[in-house]
């Protein structure tokens, strides 16, 4: 590389910086959302590099639906650990006690959509004004639109047709109160770039993203874990396979791929080679219509 | 390996969107499961072919009504360049979300429809491309097939956009005739244009020279962040953290923090925790100063010898993003990077007939995606560049100080 010059990791890791350091300059309460995804760990590993020596000017979150793969839960405690930093837990199973919430039925029941009551009340519990959310433009279309800060109202709504413009490097996290910012470091990364720093960078994963023996359920075409959460039929297909994780959501709605790597290099060379998307080919909730993002965001979710 | 980022500028009619799948496709950056949701949309039209403009469309809104409503940014890579596309909508009233688009880009597609030729929209493209001093332009003259892939087409279209170029100050201009539709000259060269003997556009877009775009003369280092530990062992550690927007520092610089104007000297730079030499734009560091002196959030570390305009009284070209009107005598809040200043506007001087370049000295009032040249007067001194200099200390934003939203996009003059 020629001097005074960065490149492209190294821009979109210095950008990610700034946009850590302008959530520490603007908001007075802000929180990171970890949930020991590979894309939390990122941030986590970002952040470390916008503030040591100082201690993160916020604490961890994670809201726990209670059907997350126990791997990324160790992984989760035991890195809040070793960084010393703050981890705050809140479960939507406390959520659906206390509010009585209805729980979706049927095979792959999912919580996703309750995690959103959970956030917005942990938001209201420690007046959160901002979270830090690693989400990515390339995963799906609906993100492709949402700014780097997004503004949601008290409910957590986001409006695609009122989004501030944003320019050049410049964020305007100023709201009113009630209101609340989700702030995206990672939003022009793409799901090879975030791989690929993974490696330059070293960055320990938990074991679920390497192939690993599990027993699996044959689901129009996809492969879902059998847990405590999914409903077998006497019909269901069931077998052990040798697969891996390219996200880790919720143990009913996030489904595995076959594969045999069982390094970043191996993990890398499939994803080049894959012809799926990666929410396409693990993200069971994204399927139910053409428009799910688009609605799940416009009513407070991530 | 580095990063590319592009705006498209033309309209549905024109092929953008197309040529936007159209290069997501042959780049094979399209994975099967989006082209089948894009194909199950397209079962429902008459002519059965998959219509690449829906890789592009997001949301549902969108889709129903069959318009763009906002800036959306599409990624895609290959393996000289990994490129960041900002897709904002050509009709006149989006001019906002390309001046959005375009505050980050370093270059433009400006697309002419081979059959209109340059047309009213072309040039308001153009001139917005110039405002906001992107520092490169392709022309690409789409729907070269509907014109019989004619050479006198092309060659009158390019007279007739040199005049455009001219006149507005844009240098760097590269023609390439393409079919978005048919894919013609957009990664490999076409043998339907014997005459074309240059470029295609993808092979363009991943060869072109950027990286002298960026100052690395002019140091300015915004601070964001101030870094105090406060522990034991790290007692008087206290740092600066922030992106180097432009320029070089090296440790043993001679600096002065503005506007307070205090002199000091760096004698660490640190990059992610590991002490450096030096550091350059747009590397993210934090600096620590020799005198222990009071610095916070929005203050700027420049070199001795090199210093921004401090000013309270700035001339500003201004395109206004809300649907509230832009008032004479209001005040709005002005955020240039880190800082944030309180600032009335005292004069408008004219508005900026986007399609003509003609200044309007007589309007009524300032509106949604106007453009207009003003004097704001700030509460405080305000350490900038001229946009046209240093466009990374000269672009800011207004804000309304009642709805807190983003009103304006400023640049300083």
């Amino acid at each position: 590389m020629e001097k005074y010059q960065l490149d492209y990791l190294q821009q979109l890791e210095s950008e990610a910086i700034h946009i850590f350091r302008e959530v520490a300059g603007q908001f007075e309460r802000p929180a990171l959302l970890f949930s020991g995804g590979k894309d939390s760990i990122v941030l986590v590993h970002l952040a470390l590099k916008a503030f040591r020596p100082g201690k993160f000017p916020f604490p961890l979150m994670h809201i726990d639906t209670g059907h997350n793969f126990q791997e990324a839960l160790d992984f989760r405690d035991a890195l809040a650990e070793k960084i010393d930093e703050k981890l705050i837990v809140r479960k939507v199973e406390d959520t659906i006690k206390s509010k009585q919430l209805t729980e979706l039925k049927g095979k792959f029941a999912s919580r996703n959509a309750l995690q959103t009551y959970t956030l917005l009340d942990a938001i209201e519990e420690f007046e959160f004004d901002c979270c830090i959310g690693g989400a990515r433009r390339d995963e799906e279309k609906a993100r492709a639109k949402e700014r780097i800060f997004s503004v949601r109202d008290e409910f957590g709504q986001w409006n695609p047709k009122l989004q501030r413009p944003e320019l050049w490097n410049t964020y305007n996290g100023k709201i009113h109160k009630g209101e609340n910012v989700r702030v995206f470091p990672i939003s022009n990364w793409t799901e090879l770039d975030v791989w690929n720093y993974i490696r330059r960078e070293k960055i320990d994963l938990p074991s679920i993203y390497f192939a690993h023996d599990r027993e699996v359920l044959e689901w129009e075409g996809q492969l879902v874990a059998t847990s405590k959460f999914i409903q077998l039929d006497s019909s269901d297909k069931v077998s052990v396979k040798k697969v891996r994780y390219r996200t880790v959501g919720d143990m009913t709605c996030t489904a595995a791929v076959e594969s045999n790597a069982q390094t970043l290099d191996e993990v890398i060379n499939e994803i080049i080679i894959t012809k799926t998307s990666e929410r396409g080919e693990t993200r069971i909730d994204d399927k139910v219509s053409e428009a799910a993002m688009e609605d799940r965001k416009k009513s407070g979710y991530f | 390996m580095d990063i590319l980022r592009f705006i498209t500028a033309g309209s549905v009619d024109d092929g953008k969107s197309t040529l936007i799948g159209r290069l997501l496709y042959d780049s094979k950056s399209i994975l099967i499961d989006q082209l089948e949701a894009i194909e199950k949309q397209t079962k429902n039209r008459e002519d059965g072919e998959i219509d690449l403009a829906l890789l592009t469309d997001g949301l549902r809104a969108e889709r129903e009504q069959g318009i763009t409503i906002d800036v959306a940014y599409k990624y895609f890579s290959t393996p000289k360049r990994k490129f960041i596309i900002a897709d904002a909508p050509g009709h006149i009233q989006y001019t906002r979300n390309m001046v959005t688009g375009a505050s980050n880009a370093n270059l433009a597609i400006i697309l002419v429809d081979a059959r209109n030729g340059v047309a009213e929209q072309t040039r308001r493209h153009s001139i917005i491309t110039s405002l906001l001093g992107i520092k490169h332009v392709v022309v690409a003259i789409n729907k070269m097939d509907l014109v019989n892939y004619s050479q006198d087409v092309y060659n009158n279209i390019v007279i007739d956009y040199t005049q455009v170029a001219k006149t507005l100050g844009l240098k760097d201009i590269k023609y390439i005739p393409i079919s978005a539709l048919n894919g013609d000259n957009i990664v490999d060269r076409s043998d339907k244009y014997p005459w074309y003997k240059g470029d295609s556009l993808l092979h363009y877009l991943e060869t072109i020279e950027i990286h002298n775009d960026i100052n690395l003369t002019d140091a300015r280092f915004p601070v964001q962040y101030v870094i105090r530990p406060q522990t034991e062992e790290l007692h008087d550690y206290r740092g600066y953290a922030g992106k180097i927007t432009s320029g070089i520092y090296k440790k043993g610089d001679e600096v002065i923090v503005q506007p307070a104007g205090i002199e000091s000297i760096i004698y660490k730079i640190e990059i992610a925790g590991k002490e450096v030499e030096e550091a350059f734009a747009p590397q993210s560091v934090v600096l620590h100063l020799a005198d222990d002196i009071d610095i916070s959030r929005g203050d700027i570390i420049v070199q001795k010898n090199n210093q921004p305009k401090i000013e309270n009284e700035i001339e500003v070209l201004m395109c206004w993003m809300d649907s509230k009107p832009f008032i004479k005598g209001n005040k709005y809040l002005l955020q240039l990077n880190s800082r944030v200043v309180r600032t009335v506007i005292k004069e408008i001087e004219y508005k900026l007939d986007v399609n003509s370049l003609e200044k309007i000295y007589e309007f009524d009032k300032v509106g949604l995606n106007d453009i207009v040249k003003a004097t704001i007067k700030t509460a405080s001194a305000l350490p900038f560049d001229s946009y046209k200099d240093l466009p990374n200390n000269g672009g800011a934003i207004l804000i309304d100080e009642t709805s807190l939203v983003t009103v304006g996009a400023c640049m300083l003059q």
